[in-house]
């Protein structure tokens, strides 16, 4: 059974079955997206567990000719790393779709919705079938198809369903988008036609590019592309508007997976197409995630918008998983990973808890709050228990994968003289400034006096506590018990560092065998 | 005597050891998802998993008994936490039962206090489900094998000192100081942090046993990197300088949580983690151990003098509080005996501040809650019960002989003037002033005139609050010769920490004692003449300079603001300025200048692409700037 081809086609059936309702069946809308969303699930389930970690890297492969003449194919196959991409996006999808409910209503908003509930939630779907195929694809063409792709819901969800400033962000969001895709667009026919295999194919087009001129250039098309995509500094500047402006749940969608295809892009392309390039960058690409790190903490900080901040904490956190995959030890690169995959659990439940309140309040700004506590507990404890993720609290499923990229940065040999060590303590200031940018907000929104402005707030309803339940339920099991994900992330992680010639999967050699062999 | 090897365990009741934790975590999940279904039971249910977790520890701890000294370091084995990284296990041995001892029985004494101290609050429940938490937090990470195992924990009692302090969440007093708790303990997490990194790159393991059997075949600046950045993650967890200024803040939480997390337990967690890395990071002579004892020794000072100045009852415990830890941390420097004192006076100031805490908290629950000493006086008749067991209490912690913290402390300052006169001489001028300080409290308090608001209706709390506060003082006049006498507690840690050469003996009279009895009954003679024989004004007299310095804490919380929160807001609205007009803007800007438009709106609706096109092009150009510099493409 092609299961990967099934995965993209269900949500895509789906989306024009909801688009094909009548007009004003909105709830039916909102009943089928989910149940076709919670499909997806139950077949990505179904597909992680028929994997077999230990197995061949790439597992349901599906090649099929697509443009002979170009050696394009519709080639899907997923390795450990691709599949918890997709998984964590088959989770966020249904949580996603509740948790946006009524967002499209446009009931007592003062910026009704351009378009309808139905187009809302097919567009949920057709995004939902575009990340699934992007972390799919093994042709590098169709890698791109979907790449660009992806940017069209998102680009409607901002643009029709979004805040005051909606058009202004979503515009915004797809030219630069655009641009990054352009670059990577010439670096994809470049590398096509330098490589001349007359393929698209990644896995055959590994390890062919061996010119280290061509090698470096063909590395900056795609990581600019990345770089603008995850975002990193300073190509960040798209993401607080676009986040900030878009519905919370496409917020959660924009910055919990769209942007990953950044990151993920980066170690799955930059560093297997290009290992000497990925290697002679290597010093650059950790000074941009170091001071995006410090400093998405330091601007979050200063935000008066609560959906703002958490974007700003996110350019800061994929400062974290870009410093992991460019550290290139198999324990940063394997915590990057796992940092994409838990940062989309952590940031989504934020994002959609903030969307609640914003909903109940009409206002994003943290000023408008307080005291909340007093009067939501549960909601305000939903708000924090997402806020010490966000920090990486040790027990939540953040703390393993920063962990990780931290303790791996810092063990990284020395290259050219220079000690990485140093690029993982100053990250690692980050913890510090990660607990004033998160609990200031939750001081000021649910701590001290109840405002008037929300002294008649709803505690959560049982549709929300549908949504964060499962959530936070996946951070806390995660951040006791991680290894399930690792298993899988670990033999994926190990090849693709094998690729660039970088040892596998082991602990530093202990000062006693170093000493004995010196003797 | 060096620490004897850990041995593989499976079996009996320490193979279950992890009961201890996941007991009263499964007592917090339940009370926090119960919800108000629970509210009725919930408090039951709190001490009932607090006390399961102290059975646990007593079984456990008779268990290890049961075996000869040189098999007492029992490693159980859980699972695979971070697969080739961390294997979580918990490491059950003389320090860690001790710890477990402490933590779950003085715990159990305050859920029981608790169920009268917070009878009348509606949050209750969730004020129990904290303190579960707390308790399973503070057991991972005094039980844990390894580093990261100690790091959770060590974060997870942060967690709950940061819920429990903010209990209070409408006061803002309550949830500012939780936030600074958790942001100045936060600093000090970063220097653990990195220790624990440094460690897994040195000798490729987090865990204990492997650890410490090669630390010393490591490169001494290593070693005191290592020791110095654990040393970083005490001080912010156990209050020392210059990470002390959360302390006395966190007095804003209910005054059990005071007695149980920043007196007895939690805030000894630095100490433990000197004393637990000793043999391999703070070897006697190093520069790492003598750093902790120059750290102890100014906490211990500087708790006192902020201790002397204090209306506030619980803000003058605080400052006891930093000042004995300072008494630990000067012992966790000094080796193998130090260890025995520190870990001894940890014991005993367990019972003594938390019997002094719950006497606080006592007294504040007859006066309607009121904290200033000044508006006490003369409750010795009114609260007969909480009088002398507070009055135990105060006369362990000044040392009074025979006492409690009369062994522990002063086994401290006589290894201490042993080491260094220096920093033994200054242990005993902090005994002098702690004797000032501890009677002028008690002269406030129970001594003297009435001195109450009008609406005061002094009265002694009931038994679930007064039992606990009699248990207490009896481990406060007792406990500390039971473990300094005869040797009991250095032979029993002594497996774990390493024992010193020949038995320490215990002399009764030596110019260092005898140094502070004088001082301490002049410290309270003077404390009596201010105090008890004179009136006590109600409202707080100017003082003298030295006064003002002592009340203001050092100054502590003034040089944080100036050196570190203005510039920090500074910085932070530059980079929010910056990143508004100057990454953005700056394009915004040129792509503005280039095409020749004017007025925003237009700008903002004609010049996206250019300046889109002009801000990824501002980007690259970074790119390729730092591309020149680095090399040639």
């Amino acid at each position: 059974m092609p299961w990967l081809s099934t995965l993209i086609a269900v949500p895509v059936v789906g989306a024009v079955a909801v688009a094909l309702l009548p007009k004003g069946a909105d709830k039916l809308a909102k009943q089928v997206a989910l149940v076709v969303s919670l499909v997806v699930l139950a077949l990505t389930l179904a597909v992680t567990i028929q994997f077999s970690p230990r197995g061949e890297r790439f597992q349901y492969v599906e090649t099929y000719d697509w443009i002979p003449s170009f050696g394009v194919h519709w080639g899907l196959a997923v390795d450990g790393i691709a599949l918890v991409l997709i998984a964590l996006s088959a989770v966020l999808v249904p949580v996603v779709i509740l948790a946006s409910w009524h967002d499209a209503d446009g009931t007592g908003a003062d910026n009704p919705p351009k378009r309808s509930v139905k187009t809302y939630f097919s567009l949920l779907l057709v995004l939902e079938a575009m990340m699934i195929g992007v972390f799919a694809a093994t042709d590098i063409f169709l890698f791109y198809v979907f790449f660009e792709a992806m940017l069209i819901p998102m680009y409607f969800m901002i643009g029709s369903y979004g805040g005051v400033q909606r058009s202004y962000a979503a515009v915004k969001f797809l030219l630069y988008s655009l641009f990054g895709g352009l670059l990577m667009l010439v670096a994809v026919i470049a590398l096509y036609g330098i490589a001349g295999r007359n393929t698209f194919m990644f896995p055959e087009l590994v390890g062919v590019i061996t010119d280290p001129t061509t090698q470096k250039w063909l590395f900056l098309g795609f990581f600019i592309a990345f770089a603008i995509k995850a975002p990193l500094w300073p190509f960040h500047t798209w993401l607080p508007d676009a986040a900030a402006q878009a519905p919370a749940g496409a917020a959660v969608l924009l910055v919990g997976v769209l942007d990953k295809v950044g990151t993920y892009g980066m170690l799955r392309f930059c560093l297997e197409l290009f290992p000497d390039a990925a290697k002679f960058f290597t010093p650059l690409v950790l000074v941009l995630a170091v001071v995006g790190i410090v400093y998405g903490a330091i601007v979050a900080i200063g935000q008066t918008d609560m959906k703002r901040l958490i974007a700003y904490t996110s350019i800061s956190h994929f400062g974290f998983i870009a410093m992991g995959v460019f550290a290139m030890t198999a324990d940063s690169a394997a915590g990057a990973t796992l940092y994409m995959v838990n940062h989309g659990f952590s940031t989504g439940v934020l994002f959609l808890v903030a969307g609640f309140l914003i909903y109940r309040r009409g206002s994003a700004y943290i000023a408008d709050y307080g005291g909340v506590q007093k009067v939501a507990p549960l909601l305000a404890g939903a708000f924090l228990i997402a806020g010490l993720s966000g920090l990486s609290l040790p027990g939540l499923s953040s703390f393993v994968s920063e962990f990780m990229v931290l303790i791996g940065t810092f063990s990284s040999e020395a290259v050219a003289g220079i000690n990485y060590a140093v690029f993982a303590i100053i990250a690692t200031t980050g913890v510090i400034l990660a607990a004033i940018y998160i609990l200031w907000m939750y001081k000021r929104v649910a701590g001290g006096p109840t405002a008037e402005s929300v002294a008649g707030m709803k505690d959560l309803n049982g549709r929300e506590k549908w949504v964060v339940a499962p959530l936070i339920a996946l951070i806390i099991g995660l951040g006791f018990y991680p290894k399930p994900l690792l298993d899988v992330i670990n033999p994926a992680v190990d090849t693709t560092l094998a690729n660039v010639s970088v040892t596998e999967h082991q602990a530093p050699v202990p000062v006693a065998e170093q000493k004995g062999a010196g003797e | 005597m060096e620490p004897v090897e850990i041995i593989q365990h499976s079996g009996g009741v320490i193979g279950v050891a992890w009961l201890m934790i996941a007991l009263p975590l499964l007592g917090a999940a339940i009370l926090l998802l119960g919800g108000r279904r629970t509210d009725r039971w919930g408090h039951l249910l709190g001490v009932v998993m607090s006390l399961a977790s102290f059975a646990v520890a007593v079984l456990a701890f008779v268990e290890l008994l049961g075996m000869s000294g040189d098999q007492r370091r029992r490693e159980i084995e859980l699972f695979q936490f971070i697969p080739g990284m961390v294997d979580m296990g918990l490491l059950i041995d003389p320090l860690s039962i001790a710890f477990a001892l402490l933590i779950t029985g003085v715990g159990s004494l305050i859920h029981i206090y608790s169920i009268g101290y917070m009878s009348h609050d509606p949050g209750r429940r969730r004020f129990f489900s904290y303190l579960n938490l707390f308790v399973a937090a503070m057991l991972l990470l005094v039980l844990a094998d390894n580093y990261v195992g100690l790091y959770i924990g060590w974060e997870g009692v942060g967690l709950a000192s940061y819920l429990l302090i903010g209990f209070w969440q409408h006061k803002p007093s309550a949830a500012t100081a939780a936030q600074k708790a958790f942001i100045v303990n936060r600093v000090g997490d970063f220097g653990l942090a990195i220790g624990v990194f440094l460690i897994w790159t040195t000798f490729g393991s987090v865990a204990y046993g492997p650890v410490f059997q090669v630390a010393g075949q490591a490169e001494q600046g290593v070693l005191t990197a290592i020791g110095l950045l654990l040393l970083l993650g005490a001080c912010g967890k156990s209050a020392q300088l210059p990470l002390q200024s959360w302390l006395l803040d966190a007095m804003e939480g209910p005054t059990p949580v005071s007695a149980l997390i920043h007196a007895a337990t939690m805030v000894t967690a630095g100490v433990y983690l000197v004393v637990r890395s000793g043999a391999a990071f703070f070897p006697v002579g190093s520069t790492a151990a003598l750093v902790v004892t120059v750290v102890g020794v100014a906490t211990l000072l500087a708790g006192a003098i902020i201790g002397t100045a204090k209306d506030d009852i619980k803000k003058g415990l605080a400052g006891s509080t930093m000042s004995q830890i300072g008494y630990m941390m000067l012992g966790a420097g000094l080796g193998p005996v130090g260890y025995v004192f520190a870990i001894g006076h940890l014991i005993t100031h367990g019972f003594f501040k938390a019997n002094l805490f719950l006497g606080a908290g006592s007294i504040m629950h007859a006066m309607n809650d009121e904290v200033d000493m000044r508006k006490y006086g003369g409750l010795r008749k009114l609260l007969p019960v909480t009088f002398v067991t507070f009055f135990i209490g105060y006369l362990a912690i000044i040392g009074f002989p025979l006492l409690s913290g009369y062994f522990t402390k002063d086994g401290i300052i006589e290894t201490a003037m042993h080491h260094s006169p220096v920093l033994g001489w200054l242990a005993v001028l902090g005994a002098g002033i702690t004797g000032f300080y501890m009677s002028r409290m008690v002269f406030m308090t129970f001594f003297g005139q009435k001195r109450w608001a009008e609406d005061a209706h002094p009265h002694e709390s009931p038994a679930v609050m007064t039992v606990p506060l009699i248990i207490l003082s009896i481990g406060s006049i007792f406990l500390g010769g039971y473990l300094v006498l005869g040797n009991t507690l250095a032979n029993w840690l002594a497996p774990a920490v390493g024992g010193p050469e020949e038995p320490i003996e215990f002399h009764f009279v030596t110019t260092p004692g005898i140094a502070t009895l004088v001082l301490v009954a002049i410290g309270a003679a003077f404390a009596w003449m201010k105090y008890g024989r004179a009136e006590v004004p109600v409202v707080a007299p100017r003082g003298s300079f030295v006064t003002t310095f002592a009340r203001r804490d050092l100054y502590g919380d003034a040089i944080n603001e100036s050196l570190l929160m203005r510039p920090g807001q500074w910085l932070t609205r530059l980079a929010v300025f910056f990143d508004n007009r100057g990454v953005d803007g700056v394009v915004n800007g040129i792509a503005a200048g280039i095409g020749g438009t004017s007025g925003r709106l237009r700008r903002i609706q004609t010049g996206f692409a250019r300046s889109y096109a002009l801000s990824i092009l501002f980007g690259a150009a970074v790119v390729a700037g730092a591309l020149l510099l680095v090399g040639n493409i």
